[in-house]
């Protein structure tokens, strides 16, 4: 992988994840990720219709006129996600009931249209199609990890509905961590899905500034040595 | 200013409000003590621990000094409110887990006392309701109308195990002498309306006689008394109280004269549920409550108003919580509008302003 390709895929995942910076897409990032497998269903339905989109748009970016190129995104966006609404209605059923609205509600995520207008218009075939499936990934990573926390903490589970997406073998694959009479309804309510995120981004913020800081430490001795050196001459 | 002794002294350090505070509930406390059992002062216990060592906890992460702030008694009366608002033989769990969100997310998140937007005592009552909602409407019966009244090892086997120390249901305790599980006045009310009762005919019910029913109107009217002392020291700003009480008055007013046999009265709504709880001690913690003299009679007045509706026709028996927590969004605007103008300032009728 060059260098060009890794920094794409870093920021879709970490630098510039759609959920914990860019903050977009947060109506069903905050309404679907109520389980661990709604989340990673959305995301994925997501990833598709990112990777579809960015592709299709960069293909065709110079044939767009500029004064209606949205309407024309918003068009091949809401292709995608017609797409992946008939293949979740074949293959995954119960999922697609589950998710209910929010898989046509894809179209108006704005973090896709935002990498059509930002990303894909702008580069070439290969490095879109990078940046929607790094982007649409960043997205899926955050889905599934506000969907573990807010299960686990609201009715103590983990991967509950496996069964939904992968099939009837998927099953045993739900982890009961305590049983409860009383759900903690603020975690599966979307109340908690904001306070949780909020805690997600500040984890996040953490991990970055203490890189930063090492960074700089790393930096700061280098040229304490250029200086030594410099003194000593 | 030079002035000559003596001096009538205002409590001005933070821990001396606080400590004003507890004592003005506690005639309340009583009432609720002497109606609903030793429960309410567990609540208050568990609630107090878990709010001193959260924030104590919280304090040592933000790397800020712990003693000093742990002992101002802001945490303390935050516990204090959460305890007294709770029913009695709720979960302790359920106490730990509200007071700290309250404290975390609540007050330390937004920067510690004096930063918070929300009411923290509240935001713990509203997060367990929403969570909660069959523990948190479940009263007891008043101890006169219960028809097996619940001992102190009784609460705490209730409290710390979920069932009495001869392993019996909860319910046992919830039983009026009548044999159904008792509500609150004000859900009681809300579910016979609900099935086409009157008033007239509800207020035939032992739990609904005299003002607002056994219990209620004592606990209410205990909290008016320790409320008026509280406005007397000048440690609550009066306005606050007085605008929920005027908004929950002419809101009722308005609603009972459409149809009194449909809407409660004034009266039954000022000494019902939380209103001289939520009046005096909720509605006026000076953080999160409007600073200007006519954005407190603002914000009292929002309180009372959307307390009325949302208990009239609303999803909630009560909701004191709901609306400070509504009004406390609306501070921002309501200070920014209000802002008195400093002296010498024409103001737009082209006079000065009185400060």
């Amino acid at each position: 992988m060059n260098s060009e390709s890794k920094i794409i895929v870093k920021n879709g995942l970490w630098d510039n994840n759609p959920a914990l910076v860019q903050l977009l897409g947060l109506c069903p990032l905050l309404a679907v990720s109520n389980t661990f497998i709604n989340g990673l269903g959305l995301g994925l339905a997501t990833t598709w219709v990112l990777a579809g989109s960015n592709a299709s748009v960069s293909l065709v970016r110079n044939y767009i006129p500029k004064e209606i190129r949205i309407p024309i995104f918003v068009m091949m966006i809401a292709s995608f996600v017609t797409n992946v609404g008939l293949l979740m209605n074949a293959y995954t059923y119960d999922l697609f009931l589950t998710l209910g609205i929010f898989i046509p509600l894809i179209v108006t995520n704005c973090a896709i249209i935002g990498r059509a207008e930002a990303f894909a218009s702008k580069n070439k075939f290969w490095p879109s199609l990078l940046d929607g499936i790094a982007q649409g990934l960043g997205f899926t990573l955050i889905l599934c990890a506000l969907g573990a926390i807010r299960e686990l903490v609201g009715q103590g589970t983990l991967f509950y509905g496996a069964e939904q997406l992968f099939g009837e073998w998927a099953k045993s694959l739900t982890l009961s961590f305590y049983l409860t009479d009383h759900k903690f309804l603020f975690a599966i309510l979307p109340p908690g899905a904001f306070v949780f995120l909020g805690l997600l981004i500040a984890i996040k913020n953490v991990i970055d500034k203490r890189n930063e800081e090492k960074a700089k430490a790393v930096k700061m001795a280098q040229l304490g040595l250029n200086n030594e050196a410099l003194a000593h001459e | 200013m030079i002035l000559s002794s003596p001096f009538d002294k205002e409590p001005n350090s933070v821990t001396e409000i606080m400590l004003w505070v507890i004592a003005a509930t506690l005639p309340g406390l009583f009432a609720l003590v002497y109606f609903f059992g030793i429960g309410i002062i567990i609540n208050i216990l568990i609630a107090s621990i878990t709010a001193i060592v959260t924030e104590a906890l919280i304090l040592k992460l933000r790397k800020r000094p712990v003693k000093a702030t742990l002992f101002d008694g802001s945490a303390l009366v935050t516990a204090w409110l959460i305890g007294l608002a709770l029913p009695p033989l709720l979960p302790w769990w359920m106490i730990v887990v509200g007071t700290a969100f309250a404290i975390t997310f609540v007050k330390q998140v937004y920067g510690g006392l004096g930063n918070n937007l929300f009411n923290p005592a509240m935001v713990a009552y509203v997060l367990l309701l929403i969570s909660f909602p069959v523990q948190m409407t479940s009263w007891l019966p008043p101890s006169e109308l219960a028809q097996n009244p619940v001992g102190i090892t009784d609460t705490l086997s209730y409290i710390f195990t979920g069932s009495g120390t001869n392993g019996q249901d909860i319910i046992n305790a919830r039983q009026g002498i009548d044999g159904f599980t008792m509500a609150t006045p004000l859900d009681h009310v809300r579910t016979e309306l609900a099935q086409g009762y009157r008033i007239t005919e509800i207020q035939s019910s032992p739990i609904i006689s005299g003002l607002s029913g056994i219990g209620w109107q004592w606990i209410n009217l205990a909290f008016l008394l320790g409320g008026l002392i509280l406005i007397i020291r000048k440690i609550a700003a009066w306005q606050i109280p007085a605008g929920v009480l005027a908004g929950i008055f002419l809101m009722s007013l308005l609603l009972y004269f459409t149809d009194n046999d449909q809407y409660l009265s004034p009266l039954f709504h000022w000494f019902a549920g939380a209103t001289m709880l939520g009046a005096f001690f909720i509605a006026t913690d000076p953080v999160t409550a409007s600073t200007t003299a006519k954005g407190r009679w603002l914000f009292g007045l929002g309180i009372g108003i959307i307390t009325v509706l949302i208990r009239t026709f609303g999803g909630y028996p009560d909701a004191i919580a709901f609306a400070v927590l509504l009004m406390n969004m609306a501070v921002p605007m309501i200070d920014y509008y209000t802002k008195p103008k400093a002296y010498g300032h024409k103001t737009n009728k082209g006079a000065a302003a009185d400060v």
